[in-house]
Parts: structure tokens; sequence; C-alpha cells
């Protein structure tokens, strides 16, 4: 991790803008702009902090480069996107992405997604991840030139796999059973989080009402009055505390939120190691079944049935010269077949290899920021209970005067 | 020795003594010395009295040194709730469930310690339903009429879901019945009146009953004042201005009350979603290995919080609202007195226009009913300082009771034990 992109740079994605301009199809479209500001750590020879500098993406530019990633290092558990459209809202939260609280956590989420990237010991090294960073113009360009696209492998090809593969890792099977119990559960979670969020603030808001009965009530009273006023003007505050206390417990909900992305990268690796480890099967397959034909040819015996055994029963047998001319084509591509696959075997063992390496690194990195997340979950009920009590004691005082 | 009663020159109920001591048939003794303090201090003096007050209106008869210690300790009463000064205690406890064969009906024990001369013994226990309870308030207020009686826990269940058996509903009872015979006892002139001490003592009370319904019919109970078509002249903006405040004060309890519900529902509704959200905790961290400590550790905590909130909801549904209906009842009621009271000042104008037609001195009626009033004005205005002194110490009661809630509420969330 030393010499990650992250230590040798600052990055932050710092402003949000909303822009309007015309798409691919040259119809007028409203999208939010973000602000990527990079700046070297080491300052410069004359002891002055380098400068600041800065380039205008769009969300699809980003996805653009995640997907290149993925692509490019399919070994890689890549860092998840924030979502694109606002999940597991509570009813305060609108679902609308213009909406400038969505937009604000938006933009905490792609500039974590960069640091992410940049610390990661492999990813941080990519030019084109670079160039996102310190090249406005035509990097778009640049990243189609790589032709990755080619290099992503077919949605069915990948779910055929799937289906089909004989003989996977074990653990990969285990990891993309615990990805999808992962994400099964981090759903529930974030789903009753929000239901809990609603209910809590209903609690709150209705204390409120107290504040709005208790000046009414202190109006007829004598020395009462003071009393009710006060506390209910701390009834209040308790009710308006809500609202920035379940602002902040979205932060921590964004962190859960990561993570059940991740699951999705997690299952991402799984699929390649199923489709790598199948063209194996596939092509150890077809090797064999080629030995066996040349070997049939070589020896005249037609140990399975085939329907060119049967056509030449039928129709006569080759010549002597057009067997051997098809014995020399087979051996060729018996050859060719075991040179594939033998390095298909050795870049399966070196995919194995390298992707649990970066799963051990992501677990690490999981149990870590997930035991943080927790603790910071716990630390933020905490500070709502003393606030809690705080407003009660104010209260209580109130009553005790009057 | 006072062997013959002294006959009461009062217009309230007969005295105590003219009745067959309901005790005489369970203890030895017999009335005499035992009972030597002026009855006249048991009840209401009468109207011609007006030159010997206490401070607060409360005539006083000092004929007997015996009397001058009961007026201080009347006066302490007033002014000092102090535990030793007290010389009677009363308690409602032990709610018992009978079950007959035309009904079944719940008693609570009702105990005693006095030491009241008027009093045979130091300690009484006796037991007591409802209706007792519900017989006690209606003489009270029959005697009484200047005065303001303490409400009683509503006598109908308005929610046929609750089950009027239930520990709940019969603790709650109890609590409110146990503050209603405090509230008499802590009263300086309510705590003296007989019924009330009958109520304490008798072992049979509803023969005692049956005598009251009779003597009712032959006496025709005093003071009161009947509808007779007075109209009233112009009300004091004294009394005007109490009407005004507990029309208000009633709405605005009213009000408070349905808040405190829509809270306890809020918070039944938020504690059913936590107690989904726990689990969930638990379920993911059956998931994995590091995290399982910490994981577990957050979904115990969240069902400790769901164990508190549920208290917090009981504690207040339990205590906070049925001492804001109770209120609620209270104002009721003195709204009650303030008509009596109009009507007695209609009365009294209206005699005395009487008395202006007809040109004679006749001082006596008007002056009855003016001290009457007067009375009134004294009672009603020491009672609502009393009113205010309660209502200050009850609000810090329960408010302090569910701060001390929302503190359990908070501790338990204190022990999040995440590392």
């Amino acid at each position: 991790m030393e010499d990650c992109l992250a230590k040798k740079m600052e990055i932050t994605v710092s402003e949000a803008e909303k822009r309007t301009g015309r798409n691919a199809m040259n119809i007028q479209e409203t999208y939010t702009a973000y602000l990527i500001e990079t700046r070297a750590v080491e300052s410069q020879s004359d002891g002055q902090c380098a400068p600041v500098e800065s380039l205008w993406r769009r969300y699809s530019e980003f996805e653009l480069l995640r997907s290149y990633l993925s692509v490019t290092y399919p070994h890689i558990v890549v860092p998840p996107l924030p979502e694109k459209r606002a999940d597991f809202v509570w009813h305060k939260l609108s679902a609308d992405n213009m909406d400038p609280d969505f937009v604000e956590r938006r933009r905490i989420g792609l500039e974590n997604f960069l640091l992410r990237v940049a610390s990661h010991p492999v990813l941080c090294q990519d030019k084109i991840f670079y160039s996102f960073l310190t090249q406005e113009g035509g990097w778009k360009e640049m990243v189609n030139e790589t032709g990755f696209q080619l290099k992503a492998d077919s949605r069915l090809k990948a779910l055929n796999a799937t289906f089909r593969v004989k003989n996977p890792d074990k653990r990969f099977t285990e990891l993309k059973h615990y990805s999808d119990e992962l994400q099964s559960v981090i759903s529930h979670l974030l789903r009753v989080r929000a239901r809990v969020a609603d209910r809590l603030y209903g609690v709150y808001k209705v204390h409120g009402n107290y504040g709005r009965v208790f000046s009414e009530w202190s109006a007829i009273e004598k020395e009462m009055g003071d009393g009710l006023q006060s506390a209910g003007h701390h009834m209040d505050v308790y009710a308006a505390s809500i609202d920035d206390i379940l602002e902040e417990e979205e932060h921590y909900a964004d962190q859960l939120k990561e993570y059940l992305f991740y699951a999705e990268a997690l299952r991402a690796v799984c699929r390649k190691h199923e489709l790598m480890q199948y063209d194996l099967e596939m092509a150890a397959q077809d090797l064999t079944s080629k030995k066996q034909q040349c070997e049939e040819l070589a020896t005249g015996t037609v140990r399975t049935f085939s329907l060119k055994g049967m056509t030449s029963k039928l129709f006569g047998q080759e010549t002597p010269e057009q067997r051997e001319a098809k014995i020399k084509v087979l051996e060729e591509q018996i050859q060719e077949g075991e040179e594939q696959l033998k390095s298909k075997n050795l870049e399966g063992r070196d995919f194995v290899k390298s992707a649990w390496a970066d799963i051990e690194r992501f677990k690490e990195q999981k149990n870590h920021d997930l035991k943080e997340a927790l603790i910071s979950y716990a630390v933020m009920q905490i500070s709502m209970c003393k606030k809690g009590i705080q407003v009660w004691t104010n209260a209580k005082e109130c009553f005790s005067k009057m | 020795a006072a062997s013959t009663p002294k006959p009461l020159p009062s217009s309230g109920p007969k005295s105590l003594r003219e009745m067959p001591h309901p005790l005489a048939t369970s203890s030895s003794e017999e009335m005499g010395p035992a009972l030597t303090p002026s009855p006249d201090l048991l009840l209401p003096r009468s109207i011609a009295d007006k030159d010997l007050s206490l401070p607060n209106g409360t005539p006083v008869d000092t004929s007997s040194p015996a009397s001058s210690s009961s007026l201080l300790n009347r006066l302490q009463l007033d002014d000092d709730l102090d535990v030793e000064t007290r010389d009677l205690f009363v308690t409602v406890d032990d709610p018992k469930k009978h079950v007959c064969t035309m009904e079944t009906y719940i008693t609570y024990r009702v105990t005693t310690k006095t030491t009241r001369a008027e009093f045979d013994l130091p300690e009484y226990s006796v037991r007591r339903r409802y209706q007792d309870f519900d017989w006690l308030r209606n003489k009270l207020e029959e005697s009484q009429p200047t005065h303001l009686i303490p409400p009683l826990p509503e006598k109908f269940v308005v929610k046929g879901v609750v089950d009027r058996f239930s520990e709940e509903f019969v603790e709650t009872r109890r609590k409110a019945l146990d503050k209603f015979l405090k509230r008499i006892t802590d009263h300086p002139v309510l705590s003296f009146n007989e019924h009330f001490s009958v109520f304490l003592t008798a072992k049979d009370l509803n023969a005692y009953k049956k005598q009251g319904m009779a003597l009712l019919s032959k006496m025709g109970e005093s003071v009161k004042y009947v509808t007779g078509g007075y109209k009233l002249r112009s009300r004091p903006l004294e009394f005007a201005a109490i009407g005004d405040y507990l029309d208000t004060f009633s709405l605005k309890l009213g009000t408070i009350d349905r808040i405190a519900q829509r809270i306890i529902k809020e918070q039944l509704e938020y504690l059913v979603e936590l107690r989904e959200y726990g689990p969930v905790y638990s379920t993911w961290g059956g998931l994995e290995v590091e995290l399982s400590e910490p994981l577990e550790g957050v979904s115990a905590c969240i069902g400790n919080c769901c164990t508190a909130l549920e208290e917090l909801s009981e504690d207040m549904t339990e205590d906070f609202l049925p001492v804001l209906r109770e209120y609620i009842l209270y104002a009721e009621s003195m709204k009650n007195v303030l008509k009596k009271r109009d009507q007695v000042q209609a009365e009294y104008e209206a005699k005395l226009e009487a008395v202006a037609l007809k040109k004679e001195d006749r001082p006596k009626v008007p002056t009855d009913v003016e001290k009457c009033q007067d009375r009134v004005e004294c009672f009603n205005a020491d009672l609502k300082a009393d009113m205010e002194r309660w209502q200050n110490n009850k609000r810090q009661d329960f408010r302090q009771l569910l701060m001390g809630m929302a503190d359990k509420n908070i501790q338990y969330y204190e022990k999040v034990c995440v590392t």
C-alpha cells in the first residue's frame, strides 16, 4: 500500500452543480456535474503546496470508469459506486435525484469511490484511472480506445457457465453463497432501518405538540405559567432535534449500502472464476474428444458411436491418404489444444491466486470498516440519548420551578 | 362523664353519637371517656358563629381545651403536610376478587391509623368496594356542598376492551382510590366529616347506609340548593374568571391527554419496528466470523431498548394518563360547585329584592345566604390555592416519573457493547 496513489495525491469531490446540455441524441437534459480536485501531497521544491487541479465529471463517466476497471481487472473486487437512484428512503427523504440532500450524499459517495480505487494496490496504478482524475478532455475516447468493451464477457455466457461448471474451487462457491446472503441481510436491514427512522421521527415530532399546548396553558396560569412556557420550549427543541439525528444516521446507512453493493462486486469475481473454470473444462473436454477421434482414425476402431462412423460405414471408407491428412490435422489441433489447456490452466490458477489474495484484502477491509461503522452508529445512538437526557432534564427543571 | 350526647345546633346530619356505635358489637369498650372532645368539631359549624374563624374562614369552637388541640391539628393540616404532625393516615391496598351468585366484584382493604380522639381505636382495617367509595363521595357532596370534593376514578369502564379484573386496571383504580382518601384526609374540614369516619371504621357499612337513607328523608339534608329558578344578576369577576379558567384548563388537559396517547401509540409502532430490527443484526452476525460479536452486541442492545421503551409506555399509561383524567374530573366538579355558588348568590339577590320590596327588616335569611356565600368564597379561594399546590407537586411527580423513564431508556442505550 506504500505507493498507492492515495498517499501521493489528495483527491476530493468537492462540489456538485446542476447542468443542462444536449446528450448524444441531441435532446436537452439536466444532469449533475461533480468537481474533482486533486493535489500532490508532497510540497514542491520551493516549499509551497502544490496547486490544486480540478475538472468536472458526471455520474455516467464514473460508471464508464468502473466498467473499464471491472473488465480489465476481473480478479479484483472493484469498489462500487453510490446508488444511481435513491433507494431505502424513509418518508422525509425524497427519491428525487435532483434533491440536494441526495446529491450531497452522492457527492460523498463518489469521493469515497475514488479514494478506494486510489488506495487499492493494483487499481491505483491504472493509467486510465489517473487520466480520469487529471485529464478533462478526450478521456472518454481514451477509454474506448482500450477496447475493453470487447473483453467484457457476455451476461449470457456467464450465466451459462454458472449452471454448467462442474468443478469450481469450493472457496468461490462459498464466497458466492456468502455474498448472496450478505446482500439479502443488508437489504433487509436497510429496509427496516428506514421504517424505524420513520417511526422515531413520528414520536419526536408529536412531542412538538406539547410545546404548543404548554404555551397555551401557561397563558391561563399564574405561578405555573413560566415553568410551563419554558418546558414547552424544550419540547420544541426535542422535536426539532430528530432532523439532525436522522441526517447523521443516513451516513451510517450509506456505509452499509457500500457493502451491499460490494456484494455484487464479489459475485462478479466468483462469476469470472466460474467462467474461466468452465472454459477450462470445455477446452479439456474438447481435447479429450479430439484425442479420441485421432485414436479411432489411427487404429480404425470405432469406440463410440458417431455419425461419421456410420456414414463411412454406409458410404465407404476413406482412402488412407484422406485418413492420414485428417490425423495430421487432428494432431496439430491436439497440440494446439494441449498448449491452450496448459495456458488456460495456468491462467486459471493465477486468477484464483490473485483473486483470492484480493478477496482476503477485501475481507480485512470489510471487517475493519464495518466495525468502525457499527461503533460510530453506537456513538450516534449514545449521543442521541444524551441529547434526550439533556432536554428532559431541562424540562424537569422547568417543571420543578412551577 | 359524657353519658348523654350533646344535641348539636347544626343543620348538618346527626352526630355520630346519636347512632348505635358500629364498633360496639366488636369491641367491649363502651362509648365514654374516649369520646370526650367536643362533637362540634366533627361537623361544620352553624352559620351563626361567624366571629370565630380560622384564617381560612373555617369557624371553630374554642370552648373546650381539647378543641384547641384539634384546632392546631387542623391548622397544621392545612399548612404543613409533614408526616409527624398528622394524626390520621389512610391507605388503600390489597385488592381481592369476590365471586357471589349475583355478581363478581373487587374489594380493597382500607387501613386507618390515627391518634385522633374521635376514634375509638388507633387502628382500623375494613374492606370496601367501589360502590362504597361512590357512596362516600355523594355523602360528602351532600353534606359539604361548598367544598370541593376530590374526584373518584371513572365509574364505568369506557372502552369495552378493558378488562375490569385485569391487574393493571385494578392497580390503577386502587391508586386512584388511595389518592381520593388521602386528599380527604388532608382536608381540614372534610377529614372530620362523620360519613368519612364511618367509612373508615364501620364493619358493616351497608347498615349505616340504610340508616342514613332513612334519616335523609326525614330531615331533608340541608344546604342542598335546588335550581329554584333564581336568575343571577351579575357574577363577580372573580368567579367568572375561575369559570373561564376551568374551561380552558379542562380543554388544555384534554389536549395533553390526546397528545400523550398519540405519543404512546407512536412509541408502540416504533417498538414494533425495533423488534424486527434487532434480530436482523443477529442474522447477519451468524453470517460473519470476525464481525459476529459486535453484530450480536448491537442486536442485544436493540433488544434492551425495546424492553425499556415498553416500560416507558406502560408507565405513561398507568401513571401519567390517569392523573390527567383525574384533574379533568376535578375541574368538572369544581365547575359544579361554581354553579351552586351562582345559585346561592342568585337566591340571595332575589331574597334581597324581596326584602327591599317588603320593607321588612328580615336580616336572617339573607344573612344566612350571605354568610354562606362568603364561606363559599373563602373555601373556593382556599381550595384553589390547594389545587395549585397539588398540581404543582403532582406535575413534578409525574414529570419526574416520565423523566425517570426516559433516563432508564437512555441508560439501556448506553449499554451498547460494540468494542
